[in-house]
């Protein structure tokens, strides 16, 4: 039992309000900004804009200060900024693509009733779930959900295959990525198994070459990860989930058990099937082909979105182009998969490490709410959603910027698409729930109080 | 839990660091060169998305561009265009740009580093920055007198101030609009070019300055001409041989003394002055007399005039050539203007410009005045010497027998009433059976006014009948007020 200073037992709520007023301040003026470089003029619908941000930060203040007030302040204000800032980019893609190329295009009209949706159900979450070890009861439930949900797109007359992936299902004219769903449960379930496996998983078994192997029983549910990982591989042929879902699936493993042999088991089992994937599937090679050569002249039209992202990266520099000032419309998809050559080519160098700061700030609040949280339920869940917004970024903006080759993810908050943009507002709320139970004064032990809950694994009771 | 935490973040930690690093590589680093990259259509987006600044020919504007509602901000068009298109040149989005819209690119897009201050006062100022304005010597009467009559021939016609150098017309027919080049259409860009290179007429070709290049025939006696006068040994009335026909050294090959055939000597007893040669174009007469001022000579002149030079003007000019490693007979037709000659009609103007200005001949120079948007003169027209291939009175000298070529030679239908003018015709063989290409070469002067021309017209017969009257209007439109 290790005794903690409480270091923060103050709500700021203050804090949040301000950061909130200054999110929708700067993702306002964005907006503006990309109809005055493209335009000379204001958008016809700032007014409305203004006001909806205005109404979301309220919303969120108000049902935070209600439900969560000991919540993490900085969670909330760094989603609506990366939110609004998405809208923005995206709003400069459509001006873009109505000025220069004559279409009709509303992506961002979309994007913010799709954000709109996902406030609310943010809202409801923080209101209806008071405390989240309730979700630790749907510990299996979510795992059939989250399996029946990632496989729905291999339903014949459900799924629908786009450039190469069959990851997305349609329902009456709508389409839908059941996958972001999916992770959500994916983490609850891995949070919960691993949370009542881990002594298992973490002392028992043979040393070989001082690596502690677990036990043979104890594979199981890793194979049956690892499965479904290369399910979705092989039948969905989108390399960019499964590194989400297995990657996801170590990472809380290792946080679970401290054993680096998971990490290295996990490695060396990812690697056959990607190799199959780079030598078998001919969009996963021409992937492959163009994150390692994409300028040479025999490739160059085969990776011609590739290299447009990389034009408009060089063309925004240091400083950037400014917004409505860039050609994003050249890049196809600029909206949702190469958002992030948009917004570098726009807002630069400058704008483009300020956004990877912003979302290292967001994985280092779901950190911190997982170190600060008392049980090992909370923890495993906050930092498996973190280490997903932070692999999710990674191979996204890694694959625009050739770090690895490009997959079919979205930006966390940025990209256009209605269920990722949802699925990522549910899972601010799980964070801003999980740290409101990190920061609350009474579920920590503070010297000479009784204590209240257990660190560590078992589920803990009481709750002031 | 807490460790494994600590390295989950390490992980994020160097996740993040590559994307950095990867990020700050494309945006900083490569930047230059995938800016470059000739394939980044923003680059094509870029370039066409500023205000070009004008070309000008007598304060009209024959270039200019103007805001358009789609991809690329601005639409280059020109007025008129055929006119002026082997001058202005294209400037397409799917073929580039050439002639002057490519040789000035930096300064018209505002570019170039003689305008970095009006570049920071256009930044400070906040206004749209605008690229500089080109003032052309070119004069509009001749350049339309020249377009109108090499309308419907293949050729080409140039005319010089003598004394400055000043392009004063450069017309090259058949011509194309450059408009149809500068439409944003890409699928219209296509169908046109596509067109124009496909016309076995080559409108798309300079043939003023950078065409395939004219064995130059008969006019070329003029620097023939010369050479012997600065060899020191002749005068226009020194007597030389000019038989009927002359038997080539080392050779069975028999030229005739005229063009088309003609075996009448040049005078009696198979011999004239060197002035009645040049009248009456006698081949016979120039053929022995460059073998008798020789090779070394002939080069020297014809490379004082400019023969071998690279111009800049500043659209590339094609070297003119004599020809290497003359044997006796390929000099004596080299005197003539036949074997290996190879000119630009720009040449043959800067031939007779040097003739009406004392012997020196000035670099050819297209560009009066570079000024910026807001009207300040950025730089002017400096008249510069290319050569001095003759002396002023060996100038004079030529202007003698040139003025008596156009008075009673082969050059009487380049006579214009109150003027002088002189000049050389030329009938240039260049293939067996096909019509020979027809040349006039001269100046004229009116008072103060002054005027080099040349012409050529392709397959188009004696000199003195096709190119002459072209020249003669070329140069009416210059010297009469």
């Amino acid at each position: 039992m290790a005794t903690i200073v409480s270091y923060t037992a103050r709500p700021r709520r203050i804090t949040q309000a301000l950061l909130l007023l200054a999110a929708v301040a700067i993702g306002v003026a964005a907006y503006a900004l990309v109809w005055l470089g493209r335009f000379d003029e204001l958008p016809p619908g700032l007014v409305e804009h203004a006001v909806g941000a205005l109404v979301v930060a309220v919303v969120l203040q108000a049902v935070v200060m209600w439900r969560a007030p000991y919540a993490d302040p900085v969670i909330l204000p760094l989603v609506v900024l990366l939110n609004l800032l998405g809208i923005a980019v995206i709003a400069s893609v459509d001006s873009a693509r109505i000025l220069y190329q004559d279409r009709s295009s509303a992506v961002a009209d979309r994007q913010m009733l799709w954000a709109g949706l996902g406030v609310i159900l943010c809202a409801a979450l923080l209101v209806a779930l008071r405390d989240h070890r309730w979700l630790r009861r749907y510990t299996w439930i979510a795992a059939v959900t989250g399996a029946v949900l990632l496989l729905t797109p291999l339903v014949p007359g459900l799924g629908s295959s786009r450039y190469g992936s069959k990851i997305w299902i349609s329902i009456a004219g709508n389409s839908f990525q059941p996958a972001e769903l999916a992770k959500i449960c994916f983490a609850v379930f891995f949070a919960g198994y691993l949370v009542s496996r881990r002594d298992t998983l973490a002392l028992a078994g043979p040393k070989v070459l001082g690596i502690r192997l677990p036990r043979w029983a104890d594979f199981g549910p890793i194979l049956v990860a690892w499965a479904f990982a290369m399910a979705v591989l092989v039948f969905e042929t989108d390399l960019g989930t499964s590194i989400m879902f297995f990657g996801l699936f170590v990472a809380m493993l290792y946080v679970a058990t401290d054993r680096l042999s998971w990490l290295v088991i996990g490695a060396v089992l990812f690697l056959p099937p990607a190799i199959i994937a780079a030598t078998q599937m001919s969009h996963v090679r021409t992937r492959l082909t163009c994150w390692l050569d994409p300028l040479s002249s025999e490739n160059f039209d085969r990776c011609g979105q590739i290299n447009a992202g990389l034009f408009g990266l060089a063309n925004g520099g240091i400083t950037g182009a400014g917004l409505g000032e860039g050609r994003p419309n050249v890049v196809p998809f600029a909206e949702s998969d190469f958002i992030f050559s948009a917004l570098a080519e726009e807002l630069g160098l400058v704008g483009a490490f300020a956004l990877l700061l912003l979302y290292l700030l967001l994985v280092e609040r779901a950190f911190r709410a997982a170190v600060g949280i008392s049980d090992g339920f909370g923890t495993l869940l906050a930092a498996g959603l973190g280490f997903v917004i932070a692999l999710q970024v990674f191979v996204v903006i890694g694959g625009v910027t050739r770090v690895i080759p490009l997959t079919g993810l979205t930006l966390p908050f940025l990209a256009a698409g209605g269920s990722s943009l949802v699925c990522n507002w549910i899972i601010a709320g799980i964070l801003v729930r999980l740290s409101d139970a990190a920061r609350r004064p009474a579920a920590r032990q503070v010297p000479g109080a009784p204590s209240p809950a257990q660190a560590g694994g078992s589920p803990a009771e009481a709750i002031a | 839990m807490n460790r494994p935490l600590r390295h989950l973040w390490l992980v994020v930690s160097v996740l993040f660091v590559l994307l950095f690093t990867s990020t700050t590589y494309f945006q900083v680093v490569a930047q230059g060169r995938l800016n470059a990259d000739g394939r980044n259509v923003r680059t094509i987006y870029n370039e066409f998305g500023r205000h070009r600044g004008p070309i000008v020919v007598d304060g009209t504007a024959i270039a200019s561009s103007a805001r358009s509602d789609d991809s690329y901000g601005y639409l280059r068009s020109y007025d008129p265009g055929a006119m002026y298109a082997p001058v202005t040149g294209y400037y397409s989005v799917v073929y580039g740009f050439s002639g002057l819209e490519r040789a000035l690119n930096d300064t018209l897009s505002g570019d170039a580093d003689a305008l970095f201050y009006q570049r920071i006062s256009d930044i400070l100022s906040g206004k749209q920055g605008q690229g500089a304005t080109v003032e052309l010597t070119i004069d509009a009467k001749a350049q339309e007198a020249a377009y109108d009559a090499l309308d419907g021939k293949k050729g080409a016609a140039v005319a010089l101030d003598p004394e400055t150098g000043a392009v004063l017309a450069m017309v090259s027919a058949p011509s194309y609009d450059p408009d149809d080049l500068a439409s944003h259409s890409t699928k219209d860009v296509q169908a046109a070019w596509s067109e124009l290179n496909d016309d076995p007429d080559r409108p798309l070709t300079n043939r003023a300055i950078a065409g395939d290049l004219y064995p130059p025939g008969s006019s070329f006696k003029l620097v023939t001409a010369a050479a012997a006068l600065e060899s020191g040994g002749y005068t226009p009335e020194t007597q030389i041989p000019g038989p009927g026909t002359y038997t080539l050294p080392q050779s069975s090959s028999v030229m005739n003394n005229h063009a088309g055939g003609g075996t009448e000597a040049c005078g009696p007893d198979d011999s004239s002055t060197l002035q009645a040669a040049l009248e009456q174009s006698c081949n016979t007469s120039f053929a022995l007399l460059g073998q008798e001022v020789g090779e070394d000579q002939l080069r020297t002149t014809a490379e004082e005039f400019g023969f071998g030079q690279k111009l800049s003007i500043p659209l590339s000019v094609t070297p003119s050539t004599i020809g290497e490693d003359l044997d006796a007979s390929q000099l004596a037709t080299t005197s003539i203007g036949q074997y290996e000659d190879r000119v630009t009609p720009l040449q043959m103007a800067m031939v007779a410009s040097a003739m009406a200005n004392d012997g020196a001949v000035m670099q050819p120079q297209l560009v009066q005045k570079v000024s910026t948007s807001d009207l300040s003169t950025i730089s002017e027209l400096t008249p510069k010497e290319l050569g001095r291939p003759l002396s002023a009175s060996n100038a004079a000298l030529m202007r003698q027998m040139m003025e008596g070529v156009v008075s009673e030679g082969t050059g009487t239908a380049a006579q214009i009433d109150g003027a002088e003018v002189g000049g050389k015709t030329g009938t240039a063989e260049w293939g067996d059976g096909r019509t020979a290409h027809s040349w006039f070469v001269g100046y004229a002067q009116q008072d103060d006014r002054k005027v080099a021309v040349a012409v050529v017209v392709e397959e188009g017969g004696y000199g003195s009948r096709t190119a002459a009257p072209i020249a003669r209007d070329v140069m009416e439109a210059v010297i009469q007020p």
